[in-house]
């Protein structure tokens, strides 16, 4: 074995044995060295009868081995015949272990010691090698698994898949077959499933509304113990039975084996790439890498890439990617004439977040964007448009209308419109561009997907969301340069509910910002922790430990699942320092602060009960996840008739169907909380909405426009059951007509009964509906206006929860 | 809220206006301003009576009669208006609370309109008649308040957090437990049990619903049986008592919410069928004033 051979191939995969036909075609001498004793490993591990997903559809197949939709033996089945006719010199149980030389003459030595020559070397070796582990409390126990070869191994457990990407989602459905009988419980540690295929994710969320598996988001293991498992869930900890975990937490490529060779990555991250030419060389001259390692994940682009990389090797320049039509027509529109090659290198060299982004990634994800020219002057999006994508500005600037003819610029290289990404409101500002420019749109799917899979992306999105946030927390006195400090210490932290942020007595001068959720501050008083105070998203804390140095005077902890920014104390002080404007607005805010807790520590002296009420409210209101409510509707039982006026009005006031479940929900100390939406401050509904119609109106209201698919995402993700999927019911006879003759059914939703004799046959689409706090009404909110007693309230809790409140209850 | 962050959130929308920060009652509504009104009304009707001296003698038919007459004949159209306002979701700015408190309040200002109205001259007529109904619709609504003001704590509390639904759901779910529990039992001991599996939560009237008291029911007449009785294995009694004791407790949870929300109703079944009675009396009333007089 020591002839030199053109080109040896490491990995079997799609993209290694696509390239390996294409040589074996080629007639160039060619190897294919594979680690196990069968083709594609990767494949071969996939479930039994797994079907293989060919996607992007509209991209088309260039190999010399076939592929299309198909159940995963079928597929293996055709690749080994593939690989046969087109005469592919395959050597199995060849595990490479090292490569060295050079261009011309590497050496390429395997585990057992076997050494191959070649020219160059494809490596094609994906990115399996190193599954993530998990890092919990009894993370080596060995009841955790990291695939699972046959679903029918397992029968009547109860078993855990950790991760919701593609692989945890089609094991969780495999060990969920009925038959099976186990109980399957998937854990996802977002809310929104960017990272696995749509397909995939209704599948899972098909199977989850039949019952066969229980899907909980927001959620991740806390401690593996045997039969048992620990939860963090936005609600809190809790533990539930498991026999199995099957962990399917991603994978990282094989860095180190690669960067041994001296290829260089995009960056310092776990997830960055190798770095590579169009023509898929890496920086080593003569090692080109392909597949799931270059960062191409799906298997079409692997088999296309096995076939490109081949013809490049052998002196064909004037191939272009499968993709290049498609793309080409993105870029048309634009001005300048460039390649799509040099458009994509000029976008990634412009724009931060696109900067960490591999060439291939930038392929991907323009493909979900649009590129367009904007004239100087010219609008790109008005305040209180609804829309959610982000804008990346490639050439030339954006100017935001801060207040009428008063306009910010933002440079070249920068983002705008990111707010959308997490709170879905509407545009807060009116954007033109502010010279000549070209701006890149990104769906708000793409950019998760791209935050999601490309670290770098998702600091620089992060960072200047940061920077927008603190200038307009301390309005004015700031420019971005004095918080360039601040923002490159910051660190993002995951609070989950209940967990403590900042505990009274203790020592610590940090100050935290609020990105997502909100927090509850306590204090200790006689023993009992006493709500004093409730902080919404946008809010900070611990700026008093900065200014006075003294321990912290209170606790803070997060009332549902939520997000801090961490600020040091001692980059804080400095800004403050430099700054004196804004030292002096947040000594006042900390003395009126400091005023309301010694208030309510007055008070505790004097009307201990009300005190406690107030206090025992609050916490209620918390538990029920009202902290990321921005309106509410709510019950005083003590008035409440039980006449449910308020559903019928509600019904009455939209198409006949009602969006709230009064009688529903928990109750404390006669205060309901019934089954209705809440609005939340980032709403968990919409996270997965194919035809992104769930928006955020002026009033804060979030509503359904238009053009909803009824595919049912928003009802499951919504943690508060507030959405149902229903058909509006036919028109009813005039309230007039009813009340003198009798005739229809009355004011409110029809009953079931009526509504199918009248349709008969019909069978209406279903479509999401909720609450959007009576959006358009002139009048407000129709339950609460049809409450003959008063019971029926709407509030923020911010508002409910005021010093007013309990001043009241006080007397 | 001490944060120099406002938030985003647009003064004196629409939604504002209903979105209170403490909420007060239909009776204590707008600081008692319709009690204020209404009695108001009364004690200048009140006084003004005892100072106008009108002739021949106090009655309907002096002007003083007629502008009380019809101060009160539009009164009551405007207070039977409120069942239609109850169920007309017209989109423009209105609250049922306030129609509620001042319906409340005027309504029983009707007691004085009405009463000096007929310048305290009663007989047994058409026009006496309506004064009749009306005293008596008023009554009925002043049954209604005071429940409206007692029993929805009651029934908070009965429910504790259930839903009727849940409820009946509840004991659905003991009967199917009764029904395999109850396999090994005796014929004897059978039949009682197959009897409260075939009690139906709703039966037993109008009088049973309201005064919560149920003589008849099955569930009770089996446990007692089975209590007493001897015939089946100890084991296999024991299990269907404990059933019957929880279906038990489950019935007089349902049963006690439906009482409390038949109590919360009933009156309206007098106050609004009297209402159309009194409408009827009134017309004849006027119609006969008019043209018989
Ligand atoms: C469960 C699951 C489901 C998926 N479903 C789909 C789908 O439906 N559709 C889709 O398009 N994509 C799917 N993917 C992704 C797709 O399978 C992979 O991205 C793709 O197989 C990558 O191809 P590759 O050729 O780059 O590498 P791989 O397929 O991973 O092949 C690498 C090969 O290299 C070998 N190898 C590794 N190291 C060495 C070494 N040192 N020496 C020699 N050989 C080595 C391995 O044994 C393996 O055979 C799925 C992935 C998973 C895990
Ligand atoms: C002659 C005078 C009155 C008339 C004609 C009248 C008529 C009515 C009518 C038609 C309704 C609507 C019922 C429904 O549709 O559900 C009603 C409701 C009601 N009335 Fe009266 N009423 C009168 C006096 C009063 C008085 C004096 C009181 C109280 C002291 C009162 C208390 C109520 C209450 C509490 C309701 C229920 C409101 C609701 O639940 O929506 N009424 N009345
Ligand atoms: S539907 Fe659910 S998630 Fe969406 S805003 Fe309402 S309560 Fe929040
Ligand atoms: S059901 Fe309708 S509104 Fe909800 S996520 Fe699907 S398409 Fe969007
Ligand atoms: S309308 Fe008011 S009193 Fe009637 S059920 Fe609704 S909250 Fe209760």
């Amino acid at each position: 074995m020591s002839d030199v051979v053109k080109v040896a191939i490491i990995g079997s995969g799609p993209a290694g044995l696509s390239a390996a036909a294409r040589a074996g075609q080629l007639g160039m001498s060619h190897v294919l060295l594979e680690k196990t004793d069968h083709l594609s490993d990767t494949i071969f591990k996939y479930q039994k009868g797994k079907r293989v997903l060919a996607t992007p559809e509209r991209l088309d197949l260039r190999s010399d081995c076939r592929f299309a939709e198909g159940a995963r033996e079928y597929i293996l089945g055709n690749w080994d015949e593939d690989a046969a006719n087109n005469k592919v010199n395959v050597v199995k149980h060849a595990d490479v272990a090292e490569v060295t030389g050079e261009k011309g003459a590497f050496a390429i030595r395997t585990a057992k010691g076997d050494v191959y020559h070649a020219e160059t070397i494809v490596l094609a070796i994906g990115t399996q090698g190193n599954p993530n582990r998990m890092r919990c409390g009894g993370a080596d126990l060995p009841h955790i698994i990291y695939q699972v070869d046959d679903p029918e191994d397992f029968k009547d457990k109860h078993i855990t898949v950790v991760g919701s990407g593609d692989a945890g989602i089609e094991n969780a459905l495999g060990v969920a077959e009925e038959a099976l009988e186990n109980t399957v419980t998937i854990l996802n540690r977002s809310k929104d499933f960017a990272r696995a295929k749509a397909k995939n994710v209704s599948d899972m969320m098909e199977a989850g509304e039949n019952g066969f598996l229980s899907i909980r988001t927001e959620t991740q293991p806390k401690l593996v113990e045997p039969g048992w498992l620990t939860l963090e869930t936005p609600n809190g900890d809790e533990k539930i039975e498991c026999d199995v975990i099957v962990a399917r937490l991603g994978s990282v490529a094989p860095r180190g084996f690669v960067e041994s060779m001296g290829i260089e990555f995009t960056g310092p991250d776990r997830e960055a790439f190798p770095k590579l030419s169009p023509t898929f060389e890496s920086t080593v001259p003569g090692i080109f890498v392909i597949g799931a390692l270059a960062g191409y994940p799906l298997i079409k682009h692997c088999m296309n890439q096995g076939y490109d990389v081949v013809e490049f090797i052998n002196g064909n320049t004037s191939l272009t990617p499968a993709d290049e039509k498609d793309l080409a027509a993105i870029f048309a529109g634009l001005p300048q004439q460039k390649s799509v090659t040099e458009w994509l290198d000029y976008l990634r060299e412009r724009v931060r977040i696109f900067a960490d982004v591999s060439p291939l990634q930038m392929r991907e994800f323009m493909l979900d964007s649009k590129v367009a020219f904007y004239r100087k002057g010219e609008v790109v999006f008005e305040k209180g448009d609804p829309g959610s994508s982000l804008f990346a500005i490639a050439d030339g600037h954006a100017e935001v209308e801060v207040a009428p003819g008063v306009t910010v610029p933002i440079e070249q290289g920068s983002i705008f419109g990111e707010v959308g990404l997490i709170s879905g409101r509407k545009r807060g500002a009116t954007i033109r561009a502010g010279a000549d420019s070209i701006f890149v749109e990104v769906s708000r799917t793409a950019a998760l997907k791209l935050m999601g899979s490309v670290p770098g992306a998702k600091r620089a999105i992060n960072r200047i969301s940061l920077e927008r946030q603190l200038l307009q927390i301390f309005k004015g006195g700031l420019t971005v340069e004095d918080l360039g400090p601040v923002v490159d210490v910051a660190e993002v932290e995951r609070i989950p509910a209940g967990k403590v942020v900042v505990a009274e007595g203790e020592q610590g001068d940090d100050v935290y910002v609020i990105r997502s959720g909100s927090m509850v501050v306590e204090k200790d008083i006689g023993g009992k922790p006493i709500f004093l105070r409730y902080l919404p998203a946008g809010s900070f804390f611990g700026e008093m430990g900065v200014l006075s140095g003294a321990p912290r005077n209170a606790t803070v902890k997060a009332a549902v699942g939520s997000e801090v920014i961490k600020l040091t104390g001692e980059s804080f002080r400095k800004m403050l320092a430099a700054r004196p404007q804004v030292r002096e607005a947040t000594e006042a805010a900390v003395a009126e602060r400091a005023q309301m807790n010694s208030f309510i520590e007055s008070r505790k002296a004097s009307y201990s009960s009300a005190v406690d009420l107030y206090s025992d409210t609050a916490g209620f209101i918390m538990k029920e996840g009202l902290g990321e409510a921005t309106d509410a509707l709510l019950i005083d039982e003590n008035l409440c008739v039980g006449c449910d006026n308020c559903e019928k009005a509600c019904a009455d006031s939209h198409e006949g169907l009602s969006r709230l479940d009064r009688e529903a929900g928990k109750t404390f100390a006669h205060l309901h909380v019934p089954t209705s939406c809440r609005h939340c401050e980032h709403p968990h509904c919409m996270a997965d909405c194919p035809p992104n119609v769930i928006h955020r109106g002026p009033d804060g209201e979030v509503f359904m426009e238009p053009g909803c698919i009824g595919c049912g995402n928003c009802m499951r993700n919504c943690p508060y059951g507030v959405i149902r999927m229903e058909a509006a019911p036919p028109e009813k006879p005039s309230l007039l007509r009813w009340l003198l003759t009798g005739f229809g059914p009355g004011p409110g939703e029809p009953s079931p009964k009526w509504t199918k004799k009248k349709l008969g046959d019909e069978k209406p689409k279903k479509i999401a509906v909720k609450c959007d706090m009576c959006k358009g009404i002139a009048g407000g909110p129709a339950c609460v206006r049809a409450c003959p007693t008063g019971a029926a309230i709407r509030v923020s809790p911010e508002e409910f929860l005021s010093i007013a409140r309990l001043q009241e209850d006080a007397g | 809220m001490a944060s120099l962050f406002q938030r985003r959130r647009s003064k004196a929308t629409q939604t504002e206006r209903v979105r209170e920060r403490r909420h007060e009652g239909f009776l204590r509504y707008a600081n008692f301003r319709w009690a204020k009104i209404s009695g108001g009304l009364c004690l200048l009707i009140i006084v003004s009576y005892a100072l106008i001296d009108v002739t021949p003698r106090p009655s309907g038919g002096t002007w003083y009669g007629y502008t009380l007459g019809t101060i009160g004949a539009l009164l009551i159209l405007w207070l039977t208006a409120l069942g239609y306002r109850k169920r007309k979701m017209t989109s423009d700015y209105w609250s049922l609370k306030a129609w509620t408190s001042a319906h409340v309040y005027l309504g029983l200002s009707l007691i004085v309109i009405g009463t000096w109205h007929t310048g305290f001259q009663l007989g047994w007529n058409v026009h006496t008649l309506a004064w009749v109904l009306m005293m008596l619709v008023i009554l009925s609504g002043l049954y209604g308040v005071t429940v409206y003001a007692t029993l929805p704590a009651a029934l908070s509390n009965n429910r504790d957090e259930m839903t009727q639904m849940q409820m009946l759901e509840a004991i659905r779910a003991f009967d199917r437990q009764l029904h395999a529990a109850a396999q090994p039992l005796t014929p004897e001991d059978t039949a009682p049990v197959l009897a409260a599996l075939d009690e139906d939560p709703f039966a037993g009237g109008i009088m049973a619903r309201l005064s919560g008291r149920y003589p008849r029911c099955a569930t009770a007449a089996a446990l007692g049986a089975l209590r007493l009785s001897r015939s089946s294995g100890a084991e296999a009694r024991e299990k269907v008592v404990g059933l019957l004791s929880q279906k038990e407790a489950a019935l007089a949870r349902l049963r006690q919410h439906l009482r409390i929300r038949a109590l919360l109703e009933v009156w309206l079944y007098v106050h609004v069928p009297l209402t159309f009675a009194l409408i009827a009396a009134l017309s004849a009333h006027i119609i006969s004033v008019f043209f018989y007089w």
